[in-house]
């Protein structure tokens, strides 16, 4: 029986090897123009963004379909589909002229009333997020074959932001008008009117995508070709971007104590722009609604005992900065004008001294649970800090392994005590923020609301007022009361604003231009000049 | 000194693996006076190498918890595992040999059916599923080594019952009028139970290898870490910090050694064809 049981580990172990031995047929070339071999992980389920718009999709699926607009890293739109736009007064009126040569991949004309099909019909029926933008729209418009026009019913700050490629990717009404959209056969052959169109995938090797030649962009795209490999494993994804056989990684691809190692190489350069459209800040949700995290003193008490520059340094490996509330400094309307929580064990103590949970025998004041988050060992080291620093004053944390399924099943209908995570801010805090706090999105059963229960009045009418203000002016000043709200009664410790780490080779310029990074079209990058 | 032992305590084998034993026994023992310091705390700055701060001889892990003073709490996780669940797998397989071996006709046939069922499934698919199902803990992982390590023993035990039961003394026990549990238990188990112990200490080697390739593929309990749960950890940053897996590797390797040559002594020591060429 011992012997079996060896066998099994090191069968176990050469299994994980093997899988990440890369394909031979995607080899970087040297052609005119060049290709670019970008890791694709975990494969895409499929690359019709409309319907899917998971990480590895965006990247894939975001050099073949776009949407009006993109964004520089200060979220100043720039010229997609659109060439130029322009808001009325009031904040209820936005008019886009589209550029006028642009065509679908199979050579029908991109016009107005593909953007009014896919605002107005398709993603309003398949896209949530697209949903709560659109939504807004009194009415949306083809004024001719290359303006639309869309009507708000009440100004939306960040209406603009919708128009971001995996937000709004514009849909092909000629193919998609009147079918249903989740079978309809065309999902399969992505049709976009991006800069490369799909050329091959072969299902868990690669997907390689040719470039356009009829694209609208004069002279672009620079690339002949990019090749996705498909590479499950963590070890093997290293290897090939050490050795070149791969030029980019992007988000976590890389564990993050590979990438100091790897950002040192000569031929790769370690990208951390790109990233503001998701600024994710990592961070701890209490469940608001049990004891002891009903209490406040108890919640300010745990964010006075997390050393938060320990977070980034040692979980993190320096890829982000200690976070101050719920806002990143990368997404619009941040403040720093809030309640901090320096590293304060005493303070922490005094707290819970105030509340009447003091030690016993063995020093423990209380004992709470940790839902683990289920993605990888980054997070499984995070719950371990968490455990030993909140164990310095006297909480005990029993730490809930889970997988997928389990945690999002028991994060969504709020049973748990604690648990980690990192959700994409999306620009704005309407969209990507205010989710999570306001009380009419506390919904049972669905993950990535307001799963923490927390419910104050004032802070949903600030969201409020601040989603519909005309003027960043306005704007800010509401988000700002916000954040010194919630950082005062913080129903979640925020820790950590997350850096992705985007690792690319020397050689590619102008490849991460605006705030989607790596989810950009790429329509600009080009191999530089020897 | 009963010959048993006497012959034991001259094998070289059975002091190697005794005294490997006694060190990690002890280390677990006395972890908390060796160590004052919590060893979940960070002691020092994370990824420090071993042999160059004297005071953590065998460098940090990447929260900067001192290894040496993991690998000695940790050895409670891994022995308790080990014995726990080897404790449980005999119990259980001595009452299901034994009825089976004693017994025989339908009784044996239903209990060797049973036994050859769980024998058939690939024991660590088996235990791994089990504790997935069960959610990690010591507690699950226990029970999931124990189920699937009994069923040699059952047939072991159930061997040995079925060549003592028609022997004389046993048959004198029923003229006697001795009950079946009693002629069980007082004049048929301990004359089995050498081979049982022998292989009880190999079955202990092989749990805690279990248990350590379980928490290596991240199944093991995250609150009571084992050394196979250190490994898993640094597993991927082995080529930044080889010492965060290589000392508990170590470990593992030594203490199942030990167990393994004890196992061998024991065998030696209760085979009575080794027994006379001692004696002669």
């Amino acid at each position: 029986m011992t012997r079996l049981t060896r066998r099994s580990v090191l069968k176990a172990t050469a299994a994980g090897v093997l899988a990440g031995i890369l394909p031979a047929a995607v080899r970087a070339q040297g052609a005119d123009g060049g290709s670019m071999n970008i890791i694709a992980f975990p494969e895409p389920p499929t690359l019709f963004i409309g319907l899917d718009q998971n990480g590895s999709t965006q990247t894939v699926a975001g050099k073949i379909y776009e949407s009006l607009l993109t964004f520089d890293f200060d979220f100043n739109p720039q010229p997609g589909l659109a060439t130029s736009w322009e808001m009325s007064e009031d904040g209820l009126v936005y008019t886009f002229n589209l550029v006028q040569n642009a065509t679908w991949h199979d050579g029908t004309p991109f016009t107005a009333h593909d953007v009014v099909f896919t605002c107005r019909d398709f993603l309003m029926e398949v896209h949530p997020r697209a949903r709560v933008i659109f939504g807004n729209c009194e009415t949306i418009e083809a004024l001719d074959d290359h303006t639309v026009r869309f009507t708000l019913k009440q100004p939306f700050g960040p209406f603009l932001m919708g128009f971001e490629m995996s937000t709004a990717p514009m849909i092909p009404a000629h193919l998609y008008e009147g079918t249903d959209y989740r079978t309809n056969p065309n999902n399969d052959t992505p049709v976009g009117t991006g800069p490369f169109k799909l050329a091959e995938w072969s299902r868990g090797q690669f997907i390689r995508l040719e470039r356009n030649p009829d694209y609208h962009g004069e002279g672009q795209p620079h690339l002949e070709e990019l090749v996705f490999p498909i590479l499950p494993d963590a070890g093997a994804r290293a290897v090939a971007l050490e050795q070149g056989q791969v030029q980019q990684s992007q988000f976590f691809d890389i564990e993050l104590f590979d990438v100091p190692r790897l950002a040192e190489l000569p031929h790769l350069d370690l990208i951390s722009r790109g990233y503001e459209f998701y600024a994710p800040v990592a961070r701890i949700e209490f469940n608001n609604r049990v004891a002891p995290f009903d209490d406040v003193r108890f919640r300010k008490a745990v964010n006075y005992a997390l050393d938060r520059q320990l977070f980034a340094d040692a979980i993190f490996f320096g890829l982000g900065v200690p976070a101050t509330g719920p806002i990143s400094k990368r997404t619009r309307f941040y403040s720093d004008d809030v309640t901090t929580y320096d590293y304060n064990l005493e303070q922490a103590e005094a707290l819970l001294d105030e509340m009447g949970l003091t030690p016993d025998g063995d020093g423990v004041r209380t004992t709470v649970s940790f839902l683990r988050l289920p993605w990888g060992e980054t997070w499984a080291r995070f719950a371990e800090m968490v455990q030993q620093q909140l164990g310095q004053i006297g909480i005990r944390v029993e730490i809930e392994p889970s997988d997928p399924a389990s945690w999002t099943q028991r994060y969504a209908n709020w049973d748990f005590q604690m648990t980690s995570n990192y959700p994409y801010q999306f620009g704005d805090p309407a969209l990507g923020v205010a989710r999570f706090f306001i009380s009419s999105n506390i919904r049972q059963g669905v993950a990535y609301s307001n799963c923490t229960g927390y419910s104050n009045p004032q802070v949903d009418a600030l969201f409020e007022k601040s989603a519909h203000g005309v003027t960043d002016e306005e704007r800010q000043a509401a988000y700002t009361e916000v954040q010194q709200i919630l950082t005062d009664e913080v129903p979640m410790a925020w820790l950590v604003e997350v850096d992705f780490p985007t690792l690319l080779d020397t050689r590619y310029e102008d490849v991460i231009v605006s705030a989607i990074g790596t989810n950009e079209t790429y329509r600009k990058a080009k191999l530089a000049a020897e | 000194m009963n010959p048993t032992l006497r012959r034991l305590s001259r094998d070289p084998k059975a002091l190697i693996g005794f005294t490997i034993l006694l060190v990690a026994t002890l280390s677990a023992i006395f972890a908390p006076m060796l160590f004052p310091r919590d060893p979940w705390a960070m002691a020092t700055r994370p990824f420090l190498p071993p042999f160059e701060d004297p005071e953590f001889w065998l460098g940090t892990d990447m929260l900067g918890r001192d290894i040496f003073a993991g690998l000695a709490y940790r050895a409670r996780m891994s022995l308790i595992v080990g014995l726990a669940s080897t404790v449980a797998a005999v119990v259980i397989g001595i009452v299901i040999g034994a009825l089976a071996g004693y017994f025989g006709g339908w009784i044996d046939d239903v209990l060797m059916r049973v036994t050859e069922f769980f024998q058939t499934i690939p024991t660590f698919v088996f235990a791994l599923l089990m504790v997935a199902i069960l959610s990690p803990s010591m507690l699950s992982i226990i029970i999931a080594i124990c189920i699937v390590s009994w069923p040699p023993v059952a047939r072991l035990v159930r061997s040995e019952v079925a060549s003592l039961r028609n022997r004389d003394f046993v048959r004198a026990a029923t003229v006697l009028g001795e009950s079946h549990g009693r002629i069980i238990v007082a004049q048929i188990l301990p004359n089995t139970l050498s081979p049982v112990i022998a292989m009880a200490s190999l079955m202990v080697a092989s749990a805690i290898l279990t248990e350590a390739a379980i928490s290596f593929l991240g199944l093991g309990d995250p609150n009571r870490m084992s050394w196979g749960y250190m490994i898993g950890a640094s597993r991927t940053v082995i080529r930044q910090a080889w010492w965060m897996s290589f000392f508990p590797g170590l470990v593992i390797l030594l203490v199942v050694l030990a167990l393994n040559l004890l196992g061998e002594a024991l065998n030696d020591a209760f085979n009575p064809r080794l027994a006379r060429r001692g004696r002669r």
